[in-house]
């Protein structure tokens, strides 16, 4: 699965370039997700915003790479589209995530 | 367009997600509203998803065949395959699994069914001839 890492000072986004985190990619996705945090970023911020579609074996993947991920790190969500949303509500993952409405304001500017 | 359609395919994650977004195509051509057809597709993929893990051998998928009738009164999906009976002949009313432990225990499944039942307006469950029957249905609020 094709996901896009950026680096910043304070935190690592990591954007997932694919329309499906089903059970069909669920796999591919926590292989992926393995990958990019490999090197260990304090804390990373996971972009849903291409993702129009999330099952229960995709939000399993999702919590997985959380876990694997955390131990003293965050991986925080952002940019969920409709679908996706109404999954993390419907099985209260929406309290277990920090989820963030809007990637953009999350990420310092350049300034001067 | 046709108030019905019949559609099939061989039980694999990849044939399943194909169906479902010809199914999506197919709700959004009848107007249902976004939310509607997201409510009618993860239920379906629950339930989809279910017949492809535990219904039939990994190594010797069987075939699913769904139907969907639109109505005034909502959407019926009547879905059927070949594969082994649902265990208690009934699908399971266990709930959420728990998620109130900590976060290295916190679950990665299990919420299959209890996302079917909450989407669905009504859910039911037959077996007969060797067949599974599970019969969704939606009320659906108007585009």
């Amino acid at each position: 699965m094709d996901l896009a890492t950026t680096p910043y000072p304070d935190m690592t986004v990591i954007t997932v370039n694919a329309g499906r985190i089903d059970a069909a990619a669920a796999i591919a996705f926590k292989d992926a997700m393995r990958a990019a945090v490999a090197d260990g970023p304090a804390r990373v911020v996971l972009d849903l915003s291409h993702v129009t579609f999330v099952d229960s074996s995709g939000l399993g993947a999702i919590v997985a790479a959380m876990k694997h991920h955390e131990a003293g790190r965050r991986l925080d969500l952002a940019g969920l589209t409709p679908d996706v949303a109404k999954v993390f509500r419907l099985t209260r993952m929406d309290t277990i995530f920090t989820i963030h409405r809007n990637l953009d304001r999350l990420i310092p500017r350049a300034t001067g | 367009m046709a108030d019905t359609i019949h559609v099939e395919c061989i039980a694999t994650q990849t044939a399943v997600r194909g169906l479902l977004i010809g199914i999506r195509t197919w709700l959004r051509a009848a107007n249902l509203s976004e939310e509607n057809c997201g409510t009618v597709e993860i239920a379906l993929a629950e339930a989809l998803n279910n017949v492809v893990e535990h219904a039939y051998p990994a190594d010797l998928p069987g075939g699913i065949a769904l139907d969907l009738a639109l109505t005034a009164a909502g959407l019926r999906c009547e879905l059927r395959d070949q594969g082994a009976a649902l265990p208690g002949l009934g699908p399971p009313d266990t709930g959420l699994p728990p998620i109130d432990g900590p976060r290295e225990s916190l679950p990665e499944g299990g919420f299959g069914w209890s996302l079917i039942r909450t989407l669905s307006s009504r859910l039911s469950y037959e077996r007969r001839d060797g067949e599974n029957r599970l019969t969704l249905e939606f009320n659906l609020n108007p585009a």
